[in-house]
Order: structure tokens, then sequence, then C-alpha cells
């Protein structure tokens, strides 16, 4: 029973990292209609980021563990930001009327674009940081000496997520932005007749998807200690398994298809076998979609003749 | 700086008033936005150091060479641009390349046939281009084999590699534990793949589109993932070696006396295979070309490119749009099979990397890129991307992230691909002239 709580702490920590990414795939796709297949890298560049900014600032003596990290988040989350909209503008904005596997493709050229650029940039190695958040809290001592844990990190990445998903959520509900995106996301011509700029509206949803995975970024290597050049590829598989689980164009969807694959994933790892972790989530996705071919909150697609 | 960009995001340059001025600030935007992209990227390096500390260096001379290369090529990109004038250069060269490729294109394919056919005899001993030639062959028959699924059933497949990966594995355990020759296997290759095809055709019959190309993409990453792991089976990430080479129908072409070159007096000579093997996998590419062609004819060829155009119209026009599906995912599966079986003897030894989402991507990108139906097309583009990919061997790291950046200004200069070639084969050759008491009696 402990072991199976710690297993929930930690699959709950995993699918927040993943929700976030997923929020990103879900939006683009629910305004442009296309699979942002660089945005698993988007989030690696985040993770790239945030390390490089946590080195510079230790080097130069700031040692203030809240504001280094909140330096960090912010310096990440700019540039990573820029990374997106600079890809949308490059490789998506010329091809927004064409056919539809010209962006999707676009986009897998992008990611790879972006894979051997950090590579090119940062080198080959994983590159390892020494925990920054330490200490947590014993929830429950065990019969056996096996105690549930959660430590100060899982707790920081779980907070993170969810205030970072309220002030989402009260961005697209509420404000003059989210109203803009809702617009274009029902229907890009009227919206432009009806003032809305549609480019600027597209590219903010780019920048504000980067944004979030920079922090999933972060919060990836706050969380395991390291980043790696590759890591953008099976994050963002993964990711896009949740927004698709989730019901792709659905924000509270990809939320939830995060949390699924991210307990689905740890449970699996825990009860069975660590190896297949990943076929077992691909699985799952492969059978909700069976029953369900829209994900578990998208709504039918209308068939139109 | 800063001001020069929010000035600019209001700047809309009209149309006939080129002003250096603008140029110029654009470039300065182009450079400013570089400079913030490439500041910690480039600017600073990281490593793991001797004790696994991390350390990291300035690199701000590269910084700014960078920063200044995409400053000048921003201008010369604007003043190009400008000088194509208002059109573009993406509206006036393609009408032109598309008039010569359709003209000349009854020529073309005969020609590059019989060039491909003479490649042996021309570069005889000279064995790289050998070799290259049958990799691009090898991804002339991927492309054709996934140009059934995606360019006439219109089916996004992500996880063609699968197949690739069924046909090799099945060939090398079939060949190592029970030693049947390669003429064996082949069918049986085929045949396993397109089982597999089948067995990814049943769940995703309901779905379309992007969760279509999800759930391909899944199905090949479940596939890998358990050639890794099933270590007992497939030896894991150390491959099977030790993979049978082919033989001429049961004479190998090796030294030994019973070899070829012994049976045929000839001197022995290590070339003889590889133009074995260059032929081997022509007469495969060219079947696939064949039954393609041929499938296109047939009522489950038009039902195919039925599906493609409209599904809606297609099942309201009776056609069972079940066994159209999986048929098309067995058809291309069974070809991903038989290259797979070529790919492991050729190379005797296989191992899952050579199985990754890379390769369906780059298997998807000659299929678009070739004009998504055109078989002289998907040629064409194999042999540009795996012709040019081998041209920047040289560049090593540089490799991927210049091919990325072609495939990205590829689709941008050519949405539709090479030949943009999508009409159905089927349709009315002229527009008939019929009298207008048909029409209005409904008959027209």
């Amino acid at each position: 029973m402990d072991y199976l709580a710690q297993q929930l702490i930690n699959g709950l920590v995993l699918g927040s990292i993943y929700g976030l990414i997923a929020i990103g795939y879900t939006m683009v796709y629910g305004i442009v209609g296309m699979i942002n297949f660089a945005h698993g890298d988007i989030f690696m560049i985040g993770g790239f980021i945030a390390l490089i900014t946590f080195l510079v600032l230790v080097s130069f003596g700031l040692t203030a563990v809240p504001v280094v990290l909140l330096i960090v988040l912010l310096v990440s989350m700019a540039i990573t930001a820029l990374y997106g909209w600079t890809v949308e503008r490059i490789a998506y904005r010329p091809l927004r009327h064409s056919f539809k596997l010209a962006p999707m493709l676009s986009a897998i050229g992008m990611s790879f674009v972006l894979t051997n650029y950090s590579q090119v940039a940062q080198g080959a190695r994983v590159k390892p940081v020494p925990p920054i958040i330490t200490g947590g809290y014993t929830l429950h001592e065990g019969s056996r000496g096996f105690a549930v844990q959660l430590s100060n990190i899982q707790i920081i990445v779980v907070i993170t997520t969810v205030v970072l998903l309220l002030l989402f959520t009260w961005l697209v509900a509420r404000t003059r932005l989210g109203r803009d995106m809702r617009a274009c996301e029902q229907d890009q011509t009227m919206a432009a007749l009806l003032g809305v700029d549609v480019d600027r509206t597209i590219s903010m949803t780019f920048v504000i998807g980067a944004a979030l995975a920079a922090v999933a970024g972060m919060m990836y290597l706050l969380y395991y200690g390291l980043v790696d050049f590759f890591m953008g590829f099976v994050a963002g598989i993964k990711a896009f398994t949740a927004a698709v689980l989730g019901g792709i164009g659905s924000l509270p969807g990809a939320m939830l298809g995060g949390l699924a694959i991210g307990l689905i994933e740890t449970l699996w790892s825990a009860y069975f076998s660590v190896e297949y972790k990943d076929v077992a989530a691909f699985s799952i996705l492969i059978v909700v979609l069976i029953f369900m071919p829209t994900g578990l909150l998208g709504r039918p697609e209308v068939e139109k003749v | 700086m800063s001001g020069v960009s929010g000035s600019t995001s209001e700047h809309k340059p009209a149309a006939g008033a080129p002003g250096f001025a603008s140029i110029l600030q654009k470039a300065f935007v182009s450079a400013f936005v570089a400079l913030v992209l490439f500041s910690l990227m480039i600017g600073i390096r990281t490593e793991a150091g001797p004790t696994g500390q991390l350390i990291y260096w300035t690199r701000f001379g590269e910084l700014a060479s960078l920063v200044a290369a995409v400053f000048v090529g921003s201008i010369a990109f604007e003043l190009i641009r400008r000088w194509l004038g208002p059109i573009g250069a993406a509206n006036i060269i393609p009408p032109f390349v598309q008039g010569r490729l359709s003209g000349a294109g009854r020529l073309i394919a005969p020609a590059l046939l019989i060039f491909t056919f003479l490649v042996p005899v021309i570069f005889y001993n000279q064995r790289y281009i050998l070799d290259l030639g049958i990799l691009v062959l090898t991804y002339v028959m991927l492309g054709w084999g996934l140009n059934v699924v995606v360019g006439l059933a219109g089916l996004l497949d992500l996880g063609y590699v699968a197949f690739y990966a069924v046909g090799a594995y099945s060939y090398a355990l079939l060949a190592t534990t029970f030693g049947l020759s390669f003429w064996v296997c082949l069918p049986l290759a085929g045949i396993l793949a397109s089982l597999w095809g089948v067995m990814l055709g049943f769940p995703v019959l309901r779905l379309r589109g992007d969760y279509l190309a999800i759930v391909t993409l899944a199905f090949g990453e479940i596939i890998r993932l358990v050639i890794i792991n099933w270590q007992s089976l497939t030896g894991g990430p150390n491959g099977i070696s030790g993979i049978p080479r082919p033989t001429l129908f049961g004479i190998p072409l090796t030294p030994a006396d019973d070899g070829l070159a012994a049976l045929l007096g000839i001197e022995f000579s290590p070339t003889h295979r590889i133009v074995f093997l260059f032929y081997l996998i022509l007469a495969l590419a060219l079947l696939t070309n064949w039954v393609t062609i041929r499938l296109r004819r047939l009522p489950i060829g038009r039902a195919w490119e039925a599906l493609r155009e409209d599904e809606v119209a297609c099942r309201a026009l009776g056609i069972n749009t079940t066994t159209t599906k999986l048929t098309a995912f067995a058809t291309g599966a069974m070809f991903g099979g038989f290259a797979g079986a070529f790919f492991a003897t050729r190379q005797g030894f296989i191992s899952p990397e050579s199985f990754t989402f890379q390769e369906s991507a780059l298997v998807l990108a000659i299929v678009v890129l070739g004009g998504m139906g055109s078989q002289l097309g998907v040629a064409l583009s194999a042999l540009a991307m795996i012709g040019g990919f081998e041209l920047f061997r040289g560049l090593d790291q540089y490799r991927m992230l210049v091919f990325g950046m072609a495939m990205v200004l590829l689709m941008i200069w050519r949405p539709r691909g090479l030949i943009g070639h999508r009409a159905p084969t089927v349709f009315l050759k002229k527009a008939k002239a019929i009298s207008s008491d048909l029409v209005k009696e409904g008959q027209g």
C-alpha cells in the first residue's frame, strides 16, 4: 500500500511535466490544426537554457536558491518562447494555407534542426547537475522500513504546474488574447474579418506553448538532474500521446492525458518491467483510441460532406 | 535595439516600396532575435568536467560571427526577394520546372531506368558509387512502398520503418535459426510484414488524420522497443550478426569452388556480389513499381484513390473502406518487408539502431517531396535526398542539421512536392458537349 502511494506520487510528478508539454501540442493543434513535431525539442532547449543560466548564475556567486530559481525560470521561459516564435515564423507561417502534410514535414525537419543544433552547440554528452533542491517529508513510515517520501522538488513541480494551469486557464477564458485564440480556433477567416490579428494570435500561441515547455524543461532538469540533446524526442512523443489521449484540442484533456501517461508509466515500471514502460504507454494510447477515437475529453469530429 | 523591434512589429512593408531602410531594419531585427536565441546556446558551452562537475566556457567569437551571418543573410534574402519581384521565387520557378518535367516526363523515366541499368557497368570499379546506388534504390523501394499507403490511399503512416524492421528481423532470424535461403525468406518476410500491416490496420480503421499519424508512430516505436528489449530473440541492442549473404539461386557469390566465379571460370572479385545486390534491389524496386502501377488500374487501386479524395463519398458509393484500408496497409507493409529483408542480407548485421523514427520521417519526406502518388517523383526525390545526404557526409555532425534545414526549405519552396501530381488516374478527359435537352431531362 505504501509502495503504491509512493508510485502514485512519482507518477503525478512525471505526469505534471508531461501535461505541461502536452498543453503546447494541444493548443497549437487546436488553432493551426498541425502536429508541432518540434515541440519536444523546444522542451529540450528549455532544459538546456535553464541549465546554462543556472551555471552562469552560480558562477557569479548567486546562491540564494529561490532567487536563482526564479531568474532561471524567467530567463528560460523568455528565451525558449523566442525559439517557439522563431520556429513558427520560419517553418510554419509560410505553409499556413498549404496542404495538410507540408507543415507537418516542415515540423519534423525543424525538430531535426533543433536536436542537432543543440548537439552541435552543447555536445552530445549528458549534462548532469547536482541536486539543487534537496530535502523532503516522510509522509508515512511503513512496516517493513519502507517510507512514503515526498521530496521538496516534487512539491515544487506539482505546485508550479497547478499555478501555471490556473494562470493559463484564466488567460484563455478571460483575457483578450484568450478570446482571440478561441476565435481563431473556431474560424480564422471570420476572426480576421472581425478584427482579430490572426498572425499575431497564432504567434502568441506558439510563444505560450514554448514558455510552458520551458517550465517543463526546467522541472525535468531539477527533478532528474540531467539534460541531453535527445531527450526532446521521447518526451515529445509521450506528451503528444498525452494530448491525443486527453482529446487533442482540449486543454483540461491535455493535463488529464499527461497525468494518465505519467501514472501508467510509473505504475508499469513499478509492478511489471521498466523496459516496457514506453510500450505500455503507447499500447494504452492505441487501446483508448480504438474505443474512443477522439480521446478522453475530445469533441466528436463532425464529418462534413 | 528593442525599440527597433517594437516599431517593426507594426510596420508592414508596402508592396513596391523597396527602401533600403526597411531592409536594414528587418536585418537588425533578425540579428537581434538571433542574438537572443544564440546568446546562451552558442555563447556558452557546457561540458561535464573531469570530476563530474559541470564546467562552462564562453564562445563570444562564434556568437558574434553567427549573429553577423544572420544580419548579412537577412539583407541578402530581402534583396533577392525584391529582385525576383513581388510574386516571389516560389511562384515563378515551379510552373516552369513542372512544365519541363511533365513535358519531358515521358523521356525522363525510361532514360533514368536505362541509366540505372548501366550504373554497374559504368562504375564497375567504383565501389562507393555502387554502394550509394544500392542505398538510393533501397530508399526508392521504401518510398514506393509507402507511397501506396500515403500517396494512393491517403493514410498518413509515421511508423513505416516498423515493417522495414519486421522484414529485416524476419529474414535475419529465419536465416540464422533455420538456415533458410534468401529466396525462401524473401516472400516470408513480405508476408510477415503485411501481417503486421493488417495488425496495425485493424485498430486504426476508425481513426483519421493526425490520430492515425500518432498511432502509427506509436506502433513504430513499440516494434523498436520490443526489438531492443526482447533480448533472447533479437539480441537486443547488440543486434543480429552473421546474416547469410544472398545467393544467385543457390550459387554463392564467394571465392569457393562452387561459387559463381569458379562456375563461370572467371576470376573472383568482391564486386560481383555488390553488382548482384544492385540488380537485386533494382529488381525488387521495379517489382514494387510495377505492382503499384498495375494495382492503380484495378478496382482496389481506384478505391484507394477514392478513399484519399473523400472517405465519406467513398463509403456512400458502396466501397468497403475496411478492406480498402487494410489492403493498402498490407501492400505497403509487404514492400517494406521486402526492402527490410534485402537490407538485412546486404548489411549482414542488423540492430535496432537502423529502425528509428528518423528513418520513417526520411521515407515519408521522400514520398511527400516526390509529390504524393507520383512514382517518378518518389524516385527522383529519393535520389535527391539520399544523394544530397551523402554529399554532406564530410560535414559529420552538421549533416543532420543541414538535412533538417533542407527539409524545411524544400517544404516551403514546394509544399506539394517536386512533381505536384495528385489528380486521380481516372477522370473525364474532356468536357463533353451535350445538347441542352439532355441536360433538361437530367441525363447529362
